[in-house]
């Protein structure tokens, strides 16, 4: 599939940021919060202007990609039918500051995306642009090649849309590493050494490489036992 | 265009605890004492406000920033009296309005009452609230407080706190109006929140480059203009560090500020701050740090830039020695301002 579309739920710092980064990447955006388009209108005509203030479906039904941009405590908002079929990115992290307690957000069991997927059931879900601050996102994104360009970590349970937002992070000014287990998103999550972080290709592979070396590895793997 | 002569210069700290000269900490008491010392250095030179933090943990002094005002303001003549931030959020409006009222009476008019969330988010849980309600809570205490900033009977009602009649609060300023800021940090909608109440703004950029809040800035005179509301120059606080010599200010701010972040960062789970981060963040990010020179410049660039009538440096992060924090203060107010001004004034003749 050809991406020409981006579609982005959640116009907050992360959203907007990512709806500014897509424009200069040459897509066709729609974004939308969690009310009217009379709420975000000017916010988006000043910040990203270009980019098409709407609801919910609107963005849905006319975009190719769909990016999870809102508090991870909100998702449940949003009618599963909605994304039935999409391809969509989650770029949502458990963050107790505004999703509130722990528990009360997540199973303790399994991760945040997994959790997504498991709600977003006919939904194929990836995980990407949640581990680097929305200041980062915005300041470092660069064109292939360049030595400055920083990396993000792609991860998903299915191949083929793996490999597509792979894809699309690279446009986006990010080169990437790729992991095809939806599960592995814990490795970026709050608490990880690559949280908030930004760094290069080969910085964050060695990070993800060695993963299980990493304080807060042995912490998710003693968990698991 | 930047008004160089109405241009309005600040201090903050957060209460970070002092450290003395062998490297061990001063008592949170003896911190507190420290402030009022240099609230009194402040006014002396001329500095035009002094804000001081609310927070509710062990690595600050100061949970209650009005008392502590107030002894200031008891030792000075000029300087106004701001808290950085007031967590609205977890407070009650009625308290917080005879709180800066009081302040207000005693300080001769010049208390300054700065309403936001603030970085921390201890508060919630310790006065009862919820963090989820976070959003609500905080609209639903400002359209209180907006009422009663009015100084004249409120009838009120809402989901958090008991019911207002026809209640008059006092004591009543002697301005008629406490003046008022929002603190916000990097999330549009609240800009729009503030012009909707035609309060002035300050903007937290801790983080990055003072460039990227250029758009919001123009959202706060768009959003202004389309409703109607009073336009204000905007105000920005950073962090910073001023010593005599560079290397010295680089080593200080570097071990000071980045310990601050990084145990700030453990219990939100961020990564450590790097040496390159940092290096980013005082070359051309939100760090003001250096020699009086190149902080004057960097701050004269960022004011023009935005177009700001303010400017706030926080000090004292991390835990520095009394004599650190005094000498930064003194070189801020007797270098970097005049030179700010100086830049500014040069450019403009420029122009
Ligand atoms: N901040 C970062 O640096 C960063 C970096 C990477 C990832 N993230 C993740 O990205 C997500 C968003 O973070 P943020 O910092 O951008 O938060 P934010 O500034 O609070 O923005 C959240 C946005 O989501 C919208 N929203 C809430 N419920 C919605 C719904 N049901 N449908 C559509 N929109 C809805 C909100 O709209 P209303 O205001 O109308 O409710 C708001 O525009 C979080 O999961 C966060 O963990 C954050």
């Amino acid at each position: 599939m050809t991406i020409k579309r981006v579609g982005i739920l959640g116009a907050g710092k992360v959203g907007i940021v990512l709806a500014g980064l897509a424009l200069d990447a040459g897509y066709e955006v729609r974004i939308s919060g969690s009310g009217t388009v009379k709420k975000i209108d000017l916010i988006i005509k000043t910040l990203v202007p270009g980019a098409i203030a709407s609801e919910n479906r609107d963005v849905v039904e006319n975009s190719d990609i769909i990016l999870l941009a809102i508090p991870l405590s909100r998702y449940k908002n949003i009618d599963p039918q909605l994304l039935k079929g999409k391809l969509v990115i989650d770029a949502m992290n458990y963050w107790w500051e505004t999703d509130g307690i722990r528990e009360e957000v997540l199973e303790p069991d399994s991760t945040s995306s997994e959790q997504v997927q498991a709600y977003f059931k006919d939904t194929t879900i990836v995980k990407a642009f949640n581990h680097m601050g929305y200041h980062n996102l915005q300041e470092d994104a660069r064109p292939k090649g360049n030595p400055k360009r920083k990396a993000l970590f792609v991860t998903g349970d299915d191949h083929k849309a793996v490999d597509e937002v792979a894809h699309f992070v690279d446009t986006m000014g990010f080169d990437q590493v790729v992991h095809y287990n939806l599960a592995d998103g814990i490795m970026t999550e709050p608490g990880s050494p690559l949280f908030g972080a930004s760094l290069k290709y080969d910085e964050l592979k060695h990070i993800i490489d060695h993963f299980n070396e990493t304080e807060f590895g042995k912490q998710v793997a003693a968990s698991q036992k | 265009m930047v008004d160089v002569n109405k241009l309005e210069f600040g201090i903050e700290t957060f209460g970070d605890i002092v450290a003395n000269e062998d490297g061990s900490l001063k008592s949170a008491a003896e911190s507190i004492r420290q402030i009022i010392h240099e609230g009194e250095i402040a006014d002396k030179y001329g500095i035009n406000v002094i804000g001081v933090g609310e927070h509710h943990r062990p690595d600050y002094s100061v949970s209650s920033p009005e008392t502590v005002l107030a002894a200031i303001a008891s030792v000075t003549k000029q300087i106004k009296l701001a808290t950085a931030v007031t967590v609205l959020s977890s407070d009650d409006p009625v308290r917080v309005y005879e709180r800066f009222a009081t302040l207000d009476g005693l300080s001769n008019g010049r208390a300054q009452v700065m309403l936001g969330r603030g970085s921390f988010t201890e508060s919630f849980p310790l006065f009862g609230y919820d963090l989820t309600d976070y959003d609500d809570l905080f609209n639903e205490k400002l359209s209180l407080y907006d009422m009663l900033r009015t100084e004249k009977a409120v009838t009120w009602s809402g989901k958090f706190r008991p019911s207002l009649k026809n209640q008059e609060v006092y004591p009543k300023t002697e301005n008629g109006e406490l003046e008022t800021y929002i603190g916000i940090g990097g999330s549009p909608e609240s800009i729009i929140r503030a012009v909707r109440f035609g309060y002035k703004v300050i903007i937290a950029i801790i983080g990055g480059q003072a460039d990227r809040f250029k758009p919001y800035i123009d959202l706060y005179h768009k959003a202004a203009k389309q409703l109607n509301m009073p336009e204000y120059p905007i105000a920005v606080h950073s962090h910073g560090f001023i010593a005599d010599n560079e290397d010295e200010a680089l080593e200080v701010a570097f071990k000071n500020i980045k310990a601050n972040f990084d145990r700030i960062g453990l219990t939100r789970g961020w990564a450590p701050m790097s040496r390159e981060q940092f290096d980013h963040e005082t070359q051309v990010g939100s760090f003001y740090v250096g020699t009086p020179e190149v902080v004057a410049n960097r701050i004269a660039r960022t004011i023009d830039l935005l177009d700001l009538g303010r400017f706030d440096l926080v000090y004292g992060a991390g835990n520095q020695t009394a004599a650190q924090r005094e000498r930064m203060i003194e070189l801020y107010a007797t270098k970097v301002i005049p030179r700010v001004k100086e830049i500014l004034k040069a450019k403009e003749a420029a122009k």
